[in-house]
C-alpha cells in the first residue's frame, strides 16, 4: 500500500490529475479498449458469423426499423447486413490487437538493434544506421505493402486467411522499427560512456548483461513516449492498409474496412457506414496520441 | 562615512513548488562599498548563486524576490521592471558568469559581441567601439588582441575564454562587477592567473565586486570582506583575515578546519557532521544547530539575527547575544 | 619484490584523432595523434596511498582507466601482484579483477539511477560468486554501515541521497569484493568542502582498518598533501616528479612543480609574494618539442627545447629536469 500511496503522490501521477486532456484521452481510450475487449459480451450482433448475416438486413439506416426485415440498428447496417456497432466493437478489437502487436515487434526489434548499434558502435553501428536512413526514405506504407505483397507471393491461397493478421503485424512492424532504434542508439551512446557502465565494466560484468541490466532500463523513457504515439500510427497504418484492400480478410472486418466499404456508399447515400467507423477511428487513436503528448512533456523536466 | 554602493536589505527570495514555498534565501543584509571585493562564500544550496542572480535581475521564474529591497547608490533596483532593469545591467552592473565556453555565444565573433555590448550602452560608433574593445582585450592579457578579437570563442582556451568573458563584462564600465564562480571550471595555474587579472583590472576602473565562490582560498587571496551564507541564511560577515584566521560562527569555523592545506598537518580534519538541510528542511530556530556542537535551548527555538561585533563584524549565532549567552543550558554534547 | 603491488613501466597511450578517411584524402591532411600518457613509470608499494597530481590534459585519468582496464595500453606494462594486466584476459582477469576496484569522480553519474543501492553494492559480489541470498544483504547492511549509512538504505534509489551520500554508497560498492587496491579518480572534487572532508577521513580510516593501497588521482594539491604517501606529479602526459608526500611540498624539484604550488591560493594568508604564472598548457596534439614545459618554465636552457629530459634521482625519487643536473642536489 505504501509503494502505491508514493505512487500516487509522484511528479508523473500529479502532472496526469491536473491535465485535462490526458485525463479525457485516458477516458475515452479505456472506453474504447474496454468495448473492444468485451465485444463478445456486449455486442448485439457478431458480424464475422457469415451465417447470421442476412442481406436483407443491408443498407438499414440507425435506429430506423428495416422495411424487410424489421430490425432495428443502432447505428446502422453495412452492405452485407452487419450490424454497424457491433463491426465497430469487433473491429476495434482488430485494430487494438494489430496495432499493439506490431508496436510491440517494433519495438523488441528496434530497441534490439538500437542497442547493439549503440554499444558496438564502429562499423555495426555505420550499418545499421545506413539500412536505417534507407527504410526511412520510403514512405512506412509502401514498405508494409510491399512486404505484404512478398508474403502473398509465398504464402498458398488456402493459408492466406489465417496467417493475413501475422503478415499484417510484421508488415506494419517492420515498417516501423526505425524510429525506436535511433532513438535508443543515441540514449544508449549517452549512458555508455556514463561512469555506471564503466563502474560496470571495472568490476568485469559481462558486456551483455551490462547492456539489458544497466543501460536498457535507463533509455526506455524515450521509448515509451514513441510507443504510445506509435500506438496510434500502427492502428492508423491497419486502417490504411485495410482501406486499400490488402489488410484484413474481407470476412473480419476491422474499422479500415468499414470505412472503404463506407467509401463506396457514400454518395448513393448510406452515410452512416462510413461516419461512425471513422468517428470511432478518430477517438480511438487521438486520443491514444494525446495520452503519449502528455507522457512525453511529463517525463521530460524528469529526463534532465 | 561613505555610501554603500550595493545595498541588500532582508532579502528574501522564493520558489513557489507544487509542495509549497521554497525560500532560497531568508533575511540576507550586506552592503558593498565603492571599489571593495566582497567574497560570497557557502556551500552548494546556500544560496550564493541566487544572491548574484536576484541583484542582477535575473532570477529564473517561479523564483522571485519575495521580501526585501536592493539598493544601488540608494535607488532601488529590485522592484524595476525589465526595460528599466535592462539599462542597468552592463551598464551599471556587470557579471562574469562560471563556464566560459556557455557564456560566450558561439555564432559570432568576439568583436562582434564586445561591440554589441560597448555600443547598447554607449552612443559611439562602430569604429571607436572597436577600438575600445581591442584596448580592453589587450588590457585582460589576450595577445596580439587586434588580430584575435575576430576569431570565434571556440578559438580561445579556457582561461583565454574567461578573460574574454572579464572583459565583455567591464566593457561598458560598470560600478560593480558580479563573479560567480569566476575560477571553477579552470585549471589551478590559470586559477590564480584570472583572480589576479579580477583583482587589478576592478581595483583600476574603481568597480567593487562581488565574488561568489566555494573556494575559501580565491576568497583570501582576492576578497576584502567575506559573507559566509548557510542554508539561504547570512552566517557570518567581516573582514577577510579575521573571518578566515578567527572565525566566530561554529559553521566558518568548521568549514575552515575541514579544508586541507599545505601548510598544517593533520591525520583527521575537522568534520562537520550531517550535511547542509535541504530548503524545505530547515529546522527551527537557527539552520545549523542540528550539527552544531555548541548549541543550546535558544538555538533550536528562535532563529538568530546577525549580531553586530564592531568593526564591520556580524555574526548570526546566539553564542554571541551576551544576555542569551549567559543563561543558557547545554543541550547538544 | 612482492612489496611492490601495482608496477607501472613505460606506459604510453595514442588516441587517433584524425579526421575521417574522406576528409584526409580531400584535404591532403595527415593523421593526427594525440599522445596522452607518455613514457609514465612508477611503484605502488602495498598499503600506502601514491597519488597522481596534474592538471587538465595531465592523463592522470587516462592512466586510471588503463590500470583498471577500461582502456588498453599502446606501449608499456603493467603489473598488479607480479602478474601481467596488459594483455592477460579470461580466468586469470577475473581473478585479478576482484582484487582491485574504482571509485569515479561523479557520484551522480556513477550509481545506476534505475537500480536500488543494494543492488549496486552487491554487483561485485554476484559477478564474482562471492555469496550467495540472505549472506549477501547481510554483507550489503554490514558495508552500508562501515561507511556511514544505514542498512535500511540498500531499498533506496541513488536520486534520494546527497553528493556526499552517494560517493559513500560508491565505497561501499568498492568495498563488497574486499579488494586490496583501490583507483580514486578525484573522488571528492565534485563535493563540497565540508562533505569531501568527511569523505577524506573516512577514506583513511578504511584504509587503516582494511590495510588498502590507493592510487588516488585529483588535480587538488591540499587534498593530495593530506592523503599521499607518495605523490607523482604529471605535465602534459608525462611524468616530470615523484616523492614523497611532505617533501614534494617542502623541497619541490622540477619547475611545474614549483609553479603549481606557488598557484594555490594561501589561506594562510602568509601575505606571500607569488611569481605571476606564465602562459598555459599547450595543445597535447601539437606539445613542444623536447621537454613540454620548456615555454613556460623560467630555467629553460637551449637544450630543453631539443631534447626531453631523462630522470635525475633526488633525495625521496626523482625529477626529469635538465637544469637539476647542474645544480646540487
Amino acid at each position: 500500500m505504501n509503494r502505491l500511496a508514493r505512487m500516487w503522490d509522484s511528479d508523473i501521477a500529479w502532472s496526469f490529475r491536473h491535465s485535462p486532456v490526458a485525463i479525457v484521452a485516458t477516458v475515452v481510450a479505456l472506453i474504447i479498449i474496454m468495448g473492444a475487449v468485451l465485444a463478445p459480451w456486449i455486442a448485439p450482433y457478431n458480424p464475422f458469423d457469415s451465417a447470421s448475416l442476412n442481406l436483407m438486413d443491408g443498407f438499414t439506416p440507425p435506429g430506423v426499423p428495416n422495411q424487410f426485415t424489421g430490425n432495428s440498428y443502432l447505428m446502422g447496417t453495412d452492405n452485407q447486413g452487419r450490424d454497424i456497432f457491433s463491426t465497430i466493437l469487433y473491429g476495434a478489437r482488430i485494430s487494438l490487437f494489430v496495432g499493439f502487436a506490431a508496436v510491440v515487434f517494433s519495438m523488441v526489434l528496434g530497441i534490439g538493434l538500437g542497442l547493439l548499434a549503440g554499444w558496438r558502435g564502429g562499423w555495426v553501428d555505420s550499418l545499421l544506421m545506413r539500412i536505417a536512413d534507407v527504410q526511412l526514405s520510403f514512405p512506412s506504407i509502401l514498405i508494409a505493402l510491399l512486404i505484404f505483397g512478398v508474403a502473398r507471393g509465398f504464402i498458398p491461397p488456402s493459408m492466406r486467411e489465417e496467417v493475413a493478421i501475422w503478415v499484417l503485424i510484421v508488415s506494419i512492424g517492420l515498417s516501423d522499427w526505425v524510429q525506436y532504434a535511433r532513438v535508443v542508439r543515441g540514449a544508449a551512446m549517452v549512458e555508455k560512456s556514463k561512469e555506471y557502465v564503466q563502474a560496470a565494466r571495472v568490476i568485469g560484468v559481462h558486456p551483455t548483461r551490462i547492456v539489458l541490466r544497466h543501460i536498457l532500463p535507463n533509455v526506455m523513457g524515450p521509448v515509451l513516449v514513441i510507443a504510445t504515439i506509435g500506438l496510434a500510427l500502427a492502428i492508423i497504418a491497419e486502417a490504411t492498409l485495410s482501406f486499400l484492400g490488402v489488410g484484413v480478410p474481407p470476412t473480419q472486418p476491422s474499422l479500415g474496412t468499414l470505412i472503404r466499404i463506407g467509401q463506396q456508399y457514400l454518395f448513393s447515400g448510406e452515410w452512416w457506414i462510413i461516419l461512425f467507423p471513422s468517428i470511432a477511428l478518430l477517438l480511438l487513436a487521438l486520443s491514444v496520441n494525446l495520452l503519449g503528448d502528455w507522457l512525453r512533456d511529463a517525463l521530460n523536466p524528469r529526463l534532465r | 562615512m561613505t555610501e554603500p554602493l550595493l545595498s541588500v536589505r532582508n532579502l528574501r527570495v522564493e520558489f513557489p513548488t507544487r509542495r509549497g514555498i521554497l525560500t532560497a534565501i531568508d533575511d540576507v543584509s550586506f552592503d558593498i562599498m565603492p571599489g571593495e571585493v566582497l567574497g560570497v562564500v557557502g556551500e552548494s544550496g546556500a544560496g550564493k548563486s541566487l544572491t548574484g542572480a536576484a541583484i542582477i535581475g535575473l532570477l529564473e521564474p517561479p523564483g522571485r524576490i519575495a521580501g526585501g529591497e536592493i539598493l544601488l547608490k540608494g535607488q532601488r533596483i529590485d522592484n524595476l521592471d525589465a526595460e528599466a532593469m535592462r539599462k542597468i545591467r552592463g551598464k551599471r552592473i556587470g557579471m562574469v558568469f562560471q563556464d566560459p565556453l556557455t557564456s560566450l555565444n558561439p555564432l559570432y565573433t568576439v568583436a562582434q559581441q564586445l561591440i554589441e555590448t560597448i555600443r547598447t550602452h554607449a552612443d559611439i560608433s562602430e569604429a571607436e567601439a572597436r577600438t575600445r574593445a581591442v584596448a580592453l582585450l589587450d588590457r585582460v592579457g589576450i595577445p596580439a588582441a587586434a588580430r584575435r578579437i575576430d576569431d570565434y570563442p571556440h578559438h580561445f582556451s579556457g582561461g583565454m575564454r574567461q578573460r574574454v568573458v572579464i572583459a565583455l563584462a567591464l566593457c561598458a564600465e560598470p560600478e560593480l562587477v558580479i563573479a560567480d564562480e569566476p575560477t571553477t571550471a579552470l585549471d589551478v595555474s590559470v586559477q590564480s592567473q584570472i583572480i589576479d587579472l579580477i583583482k587589478e583590472i576592478c581595483a583600476e576602473r574603481g568597480a567593487a565586486v562581488m565574488l561568489i565562490t566555494h573556494d575559501m582560498g580565491v576568497i583570501a587571496e582576492t576578497a576584502d570582506r567575506v559573507a559566509v551564507l548557510y542554508a539561504g541564511r547570512l552566517a557570518e560577515i567581516g573582514p577577510v583575515r579575521e573571518v578566515i584566521t578567527a572565525a566566530e560562527h561554529p559553521y566558518t569555523a568548521g568549514l575552515m578546519g575541514s579544508i586541507p592545506t599545505l601548510t598544517q598537518d593533520n591525520a583527521r580534519l575537522v568534520q562537520i557532521p550531517g550535511a547542509m538541510p535541504r530548503l524545505n528542511a530547515i529546522p527551527q530556530g537557527c539552520a545549523f544547530n542540528p550539527r552544531c556542537e555548541r548549541a543550546f535551548d535558544r538555538c533550536f527555538k528562535d532563529r538568530p539575527d546577525p549580531i553586530d561585533r564592531g568593526d564591520g563584524r556580524k555574526v548570526a549565532c546566539w553564542l554571541y547575544d551576551a544576555a542569551v549567552a549567559a543563561g543558557k543550558e547545554k543541550v547538544n554534547v | 619484490m612482492s612489496d611492490a603491488l601495482l608496477k607501472i613501466e613505460h606506459l604510453t597511450r595514442y588516441f587517433d584523432v584524425s579526421k575521417p578517411w574522406l576528409n584526409r584524402v580531400l584535404e591532403r591532411e595527415e593523421k593526427q595523434f594525440l599522445t596522452a600518457v607518455a613514457d609514465v613509470s612508477f611503484e605502488i608499494k602495498r598499503g600506502e596511498t601514491f597519488a597522481l597530481v596534474g592538471e587538465s590534459g595531465s592523463g592522470k585519468s587516462t592512466i586510471a582507466k588503463m590500470v583498471v582496464g577500461l582502456l588498453g595500453a599502446s606501449e608499456g606494462t603493467i603489473e598488479f601482484d607480479g602478474h601481467r594486466m596488459t594483455g592477460t584476459a579470461g580466468a586469470e582477469m577475473r581473478d585479478l579483477r576482484r582484487r582491485f576496484q574504482m571509485i569515479f569522480q561523479d557520484p551522480f553519474a556513477s550509481l545506476n539511477p534505475r537500480w536500488r543501492v543494494g543492488d549496486i553494492i552487491a554487483e561485485p559480489i554476484h559477478t564474482f560468486g562471492l555469496l550467495k541470498g540472505a549472506d549477501v544483504t547481510n554483507r550489503v547492511g554490514e558495508l552500508l554501515d562501515t561507511v556511514g549509512l544505514s542498512a535500511k538504505d540498500a531499498e533506496k534509489f541513488p536520486h534520494e541521497f546527497s553528493g556526499g551520500q552517494r560517493q559513500r554508497i560508491a565505497i561501499a560498492r568498492a568495498l563488497s569484493s574486499k579488494p586490496e587496491f583501490i583507483v580514486c579518480d578525484e573522488p571528492t572534487s565534485a563535493l563540497d568542502v565540508s562533505v569531501q572532508a568527511q569523505i577524506l577521513n573516512l577514506m583513511k580510516d578504511l584504509q587503516d582498518e582494511m590495510g588498502l593501497t590507493y592510487l588516488f588521482i585529483s588535480h587538488d594539491l591540499s587534498v593530495v598533501r593530506h592523503m599521499a604517501n607518495r605523490i607523482g606529479v604529471l605535465y602534459l602526459g608525462r611524468l616530470v616528479e615523484v616523492a614523497d608526500g611532505k617533501r614534494l611540498f617542502t623541497d619541490p624539484q622540477h619547475p611545474y612543480t614549483r609553479m603549481l604550488l606557488d598557484a594555490v591560493p594561501d589561506l594562510a594568508l602568509s601575505g606571500r609574494r607569488r611569481k605571476p604564472v606564465e602562459g598555459e598548457i599547450p595543445n597535447p596534439i601539437n606539445p613542444p618539442p623536447g621537454c613540454a614545459f620548456h615555454p613556460r618554465c623560467p630555467l629553460a636552457m637551449p637544450r630543453c627545447k631539443v631534447e626531453a629530459p631523462h630522470r635525475v634521482d633526488t633525495a625521496t625519487g626523482y625529477a626529469a629536469c635538465f637544469a637539476l643536473e647542474t645544480q646540487p642536489a
